[in-house]
């Protein structure tokens, strides 16, 4: 069970990593996108704009920690 | 053709650095167990996690060939953005000062203290501290360079292209290693994690998005609009991280 456990946090730290909250954004932007996708809306912008606004929102949560 | 060269060239260019920068990693382990406890059981732990990460290579390559182009890219371009915004998000935390940056030197004094201070267990004729100390440190590092090789080669159906920016890597560490017969410290390795940070995330925005059914204006030429964007949104980052870091820390901050 261990074993399981160990390889499951594994691939969570390998993939999720240390903020949980970037990994679900970038699941529900990527899901906007196909949704606006096949309503004939090329949505190529919002991708980059929430990768900026996930980042910058990571970065200042991580900064207020620290300090 | 313009448009070919620059995905190829990002390709390779991204494959070189992050296979680079994890293999330096790797040889810090490597030298630090291998100089204190000898050799032979040491390269034995590398060959065999080179084994088994070549298997992995040889095993998925071929298998994600049969997966739609579409579905691969969207959930390739996924985890290479969950992944590259690790990168990048710490690489911007270590430039702005928030997170200290890795000291090779550091790490390889504490590998080999621990080397030393561990006791002699031999087991089917080799020092098992040295074996799973050496597999479990290439593998691991090497993992990551599979999953970059595998997922930016497998998206633009190059991955021997991707393999060959490895292998370059491998070469050129390796050679470096040699020759300075010690660990790589003077290696910028904040610096080579800003830019792998960038690419991945970079690839795995152009591809997640394509694979969501996205047309982008300019096809594989808008890489470089979204690694120009992505760059410069990284470095106001860093700037505003760094005059905040002031403001609360101003003693403490870098020069």
């Amino acid at each position: 069970m261990s074993y399981i456990r160990s390889f499951a946090l594994f691939w969570w730290n390998f993939v999720v990593g240390d903020d949980w909250r970037v990994a679900a954004g970038l699941a529900v932007a990527l899901g906007l996108t196909s949704l606006l996708t096949h309503e004939d809306v090329n949505a190529w912008w919002l991708l980059p704009l929430a990768i900026g606004l996930l980042l910058a929102g990571s970065l200042w949560r991580e900064a207020r920690r620290v300090s | 053709m313009g448009c070919v060269s620059t995905s190829t060239v990002l390709l390779i260019v991204g494959a070189f650095l992050a296979s680079a920068v994890e293999m330096v990693e790797a040889l810090t382990i490597v030298l630090g167990v291998g100089i204190v406890r000898g050799w032979r059981s040491t390269l034995i732990g590398v060959g065999a996690a080179t084994v088994v990460l070549a298997t992995l290579v040889a095993a998925l390559g071929p298998a994600l060939r049969v997966v739609p182009i579409g579905t691969l890219r969207l959930v390739v371009g996924a985890l290479l953005l969950a992944f590259g915004l690790q990168w990048l998000r710490k690489a911007i935390l270590r430039s702005s000062g928030f997170v200290s940056h890795k000291d090779e030197d550091a790490a390889f004094r504490r590998q080999r203290e621990q080397a030393a201070a561990a006791r002699r267990e031999e087991r089917a004729g080799l020092d098992w501290y040295s074996f799973t100390v050496a597999f479990k440190g290439v593998l691991l590092e090497g993992l990551e360079v599979v999953f970059i090789v595998i997922s930016f080669g497998s998206a633009q159906g190059r991955i021997g292209l991707a393999s060959a920016g490895a292998a370059a890597a491998f070469v050129l560490v390796i050679g470096a290693g040699v020759l300075a017969r010690g660990p790589l410290e003077r290696v910028p390795e904040n610096t080579i994690k800003f830019v792998v940070g960038l690419l991945l995330t970079t690839f795995g925005c152009f591809w997640g998005a394509e694979g969501a059914g996205v047309d982008w204006p300019g096809d594989e030429l808008s890489l470089l609009g979204v690694l120009a964007f992505l760059g410069a949104a990284s470095f106001m980052f860093v700037r505003v991280l760094r005059r905040r870091r002031l403001a609360v820390a101003p003693m403490e901050a870098p020069a």
